[in-house]
Order: structure tokens, then sequence, then C-alpha cells
């Protein structure tokens, strides 16, 4: 390739890829490019949708059209009835099992829950966060990388001995049992949290030094307020993480006053009967706990998905 | 590095600060890893104290046909479910990083990773259901022999692998997004007016400069895959047979079906030396800490 061509190619590339040479530009590559796209969007929406289909049809008249796109005869009745709003003869009529089943109340459950570890352990990782990036002391970071090492321990190892010991606690079959083991700190926590606390610019720290602040008042008044937005999106991805988790909470919560959604549903979904099974109430439940996480990415989408971008990239 | 902050031993108030997160530290990770080690040698069913018995769970663990079949059902699981997830979130980042700078299209492909396990293993479950679901309805309507999901031995651990890789593939993809992301644009210029195509500039260009990142999200993914717990529990519950009786449920099933906490532990301390075993030799053989960049 000549020089001058090679120079007019460059042009021409420099002028055609406007802000993002990355993106592809012949027409063909785009149109196979998008039309990829979709099908992903698609088979990614799809099994929600089905979920959603599925909590608004009847349970009997489900089973004549397994392939109608829409709710079959649309009800209310699979939501009311694993809300504990149905009499059993009214579920049993609709096709549920009739067992007792209270969803509004393990998602109370897990709405405490969720949100009492979430609070804590920001609270107290953010504090610990705080010793590790801006305060100056000699072991700084060998404490920190002890505390990191506990990353590296696979749940189900410390689960054993932690139910052994809230056990021993006497708080199996409480929330503050299902609660306590997370409410302190996470690594994951603390390295992130480590992260943003580097991002402070010292100046602000030293000025408030010289003024004579306390840790305390600058931890409080200046350092957290300035990664206020991204803690609280730390907290959001949390929070989905506790409302999700299952392992943990079947342990320790087995009584109704105890159970958190997730380990509802699976209990709801071992009842269920095998020859004829309540689909539409195991969907309606499904779509229940789903719902608050749905509402979370609908109003902080944009950060949650930030959030994810960035945590992989140092 | 002479500290610009006033005092330059700060251990009084670092350690106030640190109280909180210690005593978590303590209590729910030092000393729960301390005595699962030490169950590891015992004999307890959370009734009695534990005795003391050596090396035994170690050596019945061995002898284990259970123990064997199930290392050999997770590393399936673990070797579909990585491998698919990985080729296709590669595909999709790329497909994203070359197409589109959506954000809304970002928010759903990351969707299924923000839904619970037990949402998703029971929506699958649904749609994969024998007798009723909408797959073995088409399936059926295109004049082909259903199939039994979840209910056959063959069938039931690449199901399971594939609904997490449904649930986990735009989680991976995002990252490995961020990483395309993180390439200077002028490489791709250069490949431009270089008149490399679509395919070559991914092979030589793309690709080398992935590779950090790439075996951070294969670490992650290896270890996360070998503790598939959730999706077990809510739908086959380890059958049928021993299917898909995973290492993890089977410590589970070990632990709190047959109070068996001495032989559950050991079998725990085993998967811990795996997984560190593991990620020590992903790391050096992706010289993960290196990147193609500086060459």
């Amino acid at each position: 390739m000549s020089t001058s061509t090679r120079t007019k190619r460059v042009k021409k590339v420099r002028a055609s890829s406007a802000e993002d040479p990355a993106m592809a530009k012949s027409p063909v590559s785009k149109f196979f490019g998008r039309l990829a796209l979709a099908i992903v969007v698609i088979i990614t929406l799809f099994p929600i949708y089905w979920m959603v289909r599925t909590a608004f049809s009847d349970n009997r008249a489900m089973f004549g059209e397994p392939l109608s796109l829409l709710p079959v005869d649309f009800t209310l009745g699979p939501i009311e009835r694993v809300l504990g709003l149905a009499t059993p003869e009214e579920a049993i009529a609709e096709g549920g099992s009739g067992a007792s089943i209270n969803f509004g109340l393990y998602m109370l459950n897990s709405i405490i829950t969720a949100t009492l570890i979430t609070v804590f352990q920001i609270a107290f990782s953010a504090m610990a966060a705080y010793a590790f990036a801006l305060l100056k002391w000699k072991g700084r970071d060998a404490v920190f990388n002890l505390f990191l090492v506990a990353l590296m321990v696979p749940v189900i190892f410390t689960i054993l001995p932690n139910f052994v010991l809230i056990k021993e606690l006497g708080l199996l079959n409480t929330i503050i049992g299902i609660a306590l083991p997370a409410m302190f700190m996470t690594p994951f926590a603390i390295f992130f949290l480590r992260q943003f606390f580097f991002g402070v610019n010292l100046s602000i720290i030293e000025a408030a030094v010289i003024d004579g602040a306390s840790q305390w008042r600058i931890f409080s008044r200046i350092a957290v307020p300035l990664v206020w937005p991204q803690i609280i999106t730390l907290a959001l991805l949390q929070f989905i993480f506790y409302w999700n988790d299952y392992l943990w909470p079947l342990l320790v919560g087995t009584t109704e006053e105890s159970k958190l959604i997730t380990v509802g549903l699976g209990i709801f979904r071992s009842q269920t009967p095998a020859g004829n099974p309540d689909w539409a109430g195991l969907m309606a439940g499904a779509l229940l706990a789903a719902i608050p996480i749905f509402a979370l990415i609908l109003i902080f989408g944009k950060q949650i998905v930030g959030s994810i971008q960035s945590s992989g990239v140092k | 590095m002479a500290a610009k902050v006033s005092r330059d031993n700060q251990i009084v108030p670092a350690m106030l600060f640190l109280i909180p997160a210690s005593i978590g530290f303590l209590a729910f990770f030092l000393w729960p890893t301390i005595r699962g080690l030490y169950l590891s040698f015992t004999d307890y069913n959370l009734l009695r104290d534990p005795t003391f018995i050596g090396f035994q769970n170690y050596i019945d663990i061995f002898n284990d046909a259970v123990f064997w079949r199930s290392m050999a059902v997770t590393f399936q699981y673990v070797f579909i479910n990585v491998g698919l997830q990985t080729v296709i979130a590669l595909a999709l980042a790329v497909l994203m990083h070359r197409f589109t700078r959506s954000m809304i299209i970002r928010g759903v492909v990351v969707l299924p990773y923000l839904i619970a396990n037990v949402i998703v293993a029971l929506v699958w479950f649904w749609l994969a259901d024998y007798s009723l679901g909408l797959i073995n309805a088409v399936i059926e309507g295109i004049g082909l022999n259903k199939i039994g999901f979840f209910g056959s031995e063959a069938w039931a651990m690449p199901t399971i692998a594939f609904v997490n890789v449904w649930r986990h593939v735009g989680y991976t993809a995002l990252l490995l997004f961020a990483g395309l992301q993180a390439i200077p644009r002028d490489v791709y210029e250069a490949a431009e007016v270089d008149g490399a195509g679509e395919f070559r500039v991914f092979r030589s260009v793309t690709l080398p400069l992935l590779r950090p990142i790439l075996a951070f999200v294969l670490v992650v993914t290896v270890v996360g895959s070998f503790q598939i717990f959730d999706t077990i529990a809510v739908t086959t519950g380890g059958g049928p047979v021993d299917a898909t009786r995973a290492i993890n449920f089977y410590i589970f099933e070990r632990a709190f079906e047959r109070f068996d906490f001495g032989y559950a532990s050991a079998l725990a301390v085993i998967l811990m030396i795996l997984l560190a075993t593991i990620a020590l030799i992903q790391n050096r053989l992706l010289r993960a800490n290196e990147s193609d960049m500086e060459r």
C-alpha cells in the first residue's frame, strides 16, 4: 500500500468513525449484528414473560392450551392463592394444593432480613475500608490481605460450623440468626469500599485534619458523602444478593416466622403434588419474589450495570 | 513515603474503625474455618460432643463411591457450564461492543443474573416440564419425541448447566464488554486502516488484548460453578439416581439430612483444597496478571 493511499484511508476511517472506531460500519455486518442482539434479547426475556403469562392463567384451563402466548382464562387467582387470600376450597377449585402458604409474610421476612444485613454490613465494612484506605498504620496491608483470604473459602465450608454456632447461640429459626453472620462485613464489600475511598481527594482530608476534625467526623461528614453514590449502588447489589440467597436461610429459617421468600418457594415446589402441580401458583410465587428486584432494576438499572462493569476492570 | 497527613501513625483510630468488621471476621470467617478443619477429623452428629477420629473421615471418603460419582457429575457440570458460558459471553460481549451502546440492552442482558437462582430454576423447570411444559409442547408439535430434561439421567445435568448459563451469561458478557471498552481505540483504527475484516480484528486484536480480563472471568466462573447448589436443590434434588448429586449438594445431604457433620466437614475441606489448587493453576496458565498491551 502506497503512503498516499494509506493516508487517504486513515482520513476516511477517521471521518467515518465519528467517535467510536470500535463500532462496525458496514451495513451488512450491522444488520446481522443487530439481528443477533435481537435474538439474545428475546431468549433473555421470553422465560420471564412466560412466568408472568403463567402466573395470570387458570391452572386447569392452561393445560388445554400449552402453546397460548397470552394468559389462559386471565385470573388473579394464583396471586391471591399464594398470598393466602383465597380459602383452601377456592384454591383447590382453581387447581391449587389447598396447603396454607403465605408469601406476603415470607416477603416481609425477606425485606427485613435483606435490609438488616445490607445496612449494617455496608456501614461496618465502610468503617473498615476507611481504615484500610485513608488511615496510615503499620501492618495495614497485611491485615487487609488477611480479610481478603476469607473470599477464598467456599461458602459451604463456613456454613457448617456457622450453623453449629448459630444453634449454640439459640438463634435458629430467627431472622437475626439468618442475618447475623453477614451483618458485620464481607471481604467483597470491604474490597470495593476501599477502592471508592482511594478515589477521595486527599487534600480535602488533610485540610480537615489541620482544622482539628476527629477521624470519625472526617469519615462520616467528608469521606462517606464524597463516595455516597457508589455506596448506594454497592448496597443495592448486596440487597439483591441477600434477597436471592437460598442455602443459608434454608438451614436457619424453617418456621413460618423466619422463612424467607426463596425458601418458601422451594418448599412450595416440593409440596406441590407430582401428578397435578400448581404451576400457575408456583409462577405467581416466583413473580412476587422477583417483583422487588424488577423494581430496583427499573429505577437503578444504569447504576447497577455501571457498577458490575467496573467490578472486573481494576 | 512521608505522610502529608499530620500524624504518621493512626493505629488507634484505625483499630476503633475496625472493631465491628473484626468481630465479624473472627466470629464468622476465621473461627468457623478453624472449627471446620477440626470437625473434619471428628465424628459429630450435632447431639453429642465431637469425638476425634484422626483421618478416618478422609479414608472413608476415599472409599466412598458416591463421593467419586459426585465429583464426576460436578466436573461434568463445570465443563458444560463454563465452556458454553465463556464462548457465548465472549460472542455477546463482542456483539455489544461492535453494534450497540444501548444501556437498555446491557440492562436486559444482565437481568437474569439479578433474579434469584430459585426463581430461575422454577421458571425453567416449568418451561422444560415433561408433560405440560412449553418446550416439550413445541418439540411434540414439530413431530419429535419429548425429552425428559430434568427427569432423565442423561439430560438432567446438561439441562441444569444450561439453565445456569442462561442466568450468568449476560453478567459474564458485561464484564468482558468492560474489558473490550478498555482496549485503546487507535488499535481498531489501525486495524481498519490495514483493511482487516471482522473475524481478523477479533482474532488478532480483540482476543489478545482481552486476555487478562478473560483470565479473571474464567477463574471466577470455574470456582463459582463448582459450588452449584440452589438449582439442584429446587429441581432434581440430586436425582435421577445420582445424576445431579454435585459435591456441594452431597455435602449438604451428609450434614443436614444424615447429620454426619464430621464427614461433611471433611468433604468441604477437600472441596476447598481443590478450588484453591484450580485457581492457582488457572492463574499461572493464563498469566492472569500480565497484559499483552505492553508488548
